[in-house]
């Protein structure tokens, strides 16, 4: 690999560990927002069963957008970005290592979390393998397609909610799959063609999105 | 091939061409619109099962169709504007998005006034009521980054990227009915090869459709005209027309 690049990678995981308050607060948030549904819906472990995947797929998302913004702020405000687009590097690939550190230090604790949501909301094993499996497939669509987004927003002062309004709509087809995966398996059906389509839709991104975010973080720095 | 789009890169002839096609898109809006709504409202055959309710599909059915292709459109002129670089592309795309975003609310509206009589509901959760209101969402997420900019250059690039990011669902709307399966009766007209509808009800569907067609096309030529006189605004050709303009009155 591209020494540079490498140093991309490691001096993003070293900033992230830094600022452990900020790694932190969005798994809490999802933590939270999932307490809320047993609270405000019914406790009872049926009913439970029956809206965890959904529960727990949408409170991923939704705290993902709010992690989101940190993927290009901060090299945006300290000039770091500019000297990326400058320094003759490939911007789609200095995209992609970004996007996969950010995948690193804010989806995987979310994987690692997902044991014991999926016990607060009654899932089966079953229904847990397979919310493992859709989160595993899933989660890296969620930062590359909310690259893009970000990547249009950074420069704006206000981005953060205008962010949202533009992913959740996106991010929608994932959520419809995902949560009929983690159905199936509920009812003991197979559930690899919704997995096939995640990851039909992941491989696309991922073959398209670093263009999408180079391009898009050129019309940011204008 | 593509040398007769190129002076319309140009804001002054693309400003031309609105001005010349204004007219005969108003025209066929009219012409359209009147025969079809009337042909499909007042003298097309009641629908056996659903009675007279069913004629609403004289503009349910055109504006959900338009709603896609105005995305459509509106993906294929960010296109053009990234690959030749045409400000006059991008302002198409955007005097294009609150009209399609308008078509999407009809089609919804006039669906749930549909849906009260026939499923008694005004609204299910049916995968493609959902597909069209993801697409209003994504229409709103358009012209919210847009109007989000300080530089309108800018925001046309923005907002260009995020309507070819959404044209990814425009599939899903169309293959939701087959994929999903639900409430909503499948496609009427698109099977050519044997339409499950009868000729007497098909040919006003298709003319209130090129009216809508039609009316679309007028709008946005009125848009991209404002548009671009107010981008322009210092350019001695907009600054002479507005001169002229003030002098008629």
């Amino acid at each position: 690999m591209n020494p540079l690049l490498l140093g991309i990678f490691k001096r993003d995981m070293q900033i992230a560990f830094q600022q452990k308050a900020e790694l932190v607060q969005p798994l809490m948030f999802l933590l939270m927002v999932v307490t809320l549904f047993p609270l405000g819906v019914s406790p009872s472990p049926e009913t439970l069963q029956r809206i965890g995947p959904g529960v727990i797929w949408i409170a991923a998302i939704l705290s993902s957008l709010l992690g989101m913004e940190r993927l290009f702020r901060d090299d945006f405000i300290d000039g770091s970005l500019e000297q990326y687009t400058l320094s003759g590097m490939s911007l789609p690939a200095v995209a992609t290592v970004k996007v996969l550190a950010h995948w690193l230090v804010s989806f995987v604790p979310l994987l690692i979390l997902s044991p014991l949501l999926a016990m607060f909301l009654n899932l089966s094993v079953d229904m847990f393998i397979a919310l493992m499996l859709t989160l595993l497939i899933g989660t890296p669509l969620l930062s590359l397609i909310g690259a893009i987004a970000v990547g249009l927003t950074v420069g704006l002062a206000r981005g953060g909610l205008l962010l949202a309004l533009l992913l959740i709509p996106v991010f929608i087809p994932l959520l419809i799959f995902a949560t009929s995966a983690v159905d199936s398996a509920a009812l003991q059906l197979p559930y690899h063609p919704q997995l096939a389509i995640i990851g039909a839709m992941l491989l696309l991104a991922a073959a398209a999105a670093p263009f999408a975010i180079a391009y898009s973080l050129k019309v940011s720095q204008n | 091939m593509w040398k007769w789009l190129h002076p319309y890169a140009k804001t002054e002839n693309a400003y031309q061409l609105c001005v010349t096609l204004q007219p005969w898109l108003w025209l066929g809006a009219l012409l359209c619109l009147a025969v079809g709504t009337v042909w499909g409202l007042a003298f097309a055959p009641q629908d056996y099962q659903q009675g007279d309710s069913f004629r609403i599909i004289y503009i349910h059915v055109p504006s959900a169709m338009l709603s896609m292709g105005t995305y459509v459109a509106m993906a294929i002129a960010a296109l053009v504007g990234m690959v030749w670089q045409w400000r006059t592309a991008y302002m198409s795309m955007i005097a294009m998005a609150p009209v399609g975003a308008v078509m999407t609310f009809i089609a919804l509206f006039t669906g749930a006034a549909w849906g009260k009589p026939m499923w008694g509901a005004w609204w299910v959760w049916d995968a493609r009521l959902t597909s069209e209101l993801i697409l209003l969402f994504l229409y709103i997420g358009v012209i919210a980054l847009y109007g989000a900019f300080e530089d309108k250059q800018q925001a046309g690039k923005a907002a260009g990227v995020m309507a070819l990011v959404g044209v990814v669902n425009i599939p899903i709307i169309h293959y939701s009915v087959e994929w999903w399966n639900t409430l909503h009766q499948g496609a009427t007209i698109s099977k050519f090869d044997q339409p499950s509808i009868a000729p007497e009800m098909l040919w006003p569907l298709l003319i209130s459709l090129f009216g809508f067609a039609f009316f679309i096309g007028a709008v946005t030529t009125v848009r991209l005209r404002s548009e671009i006189v107010r981008r322009e605004m210092h350019r001695p050709w907009v600054q002479k027309l507005a001169q002229a303009t003030s002098e008629n009155s």
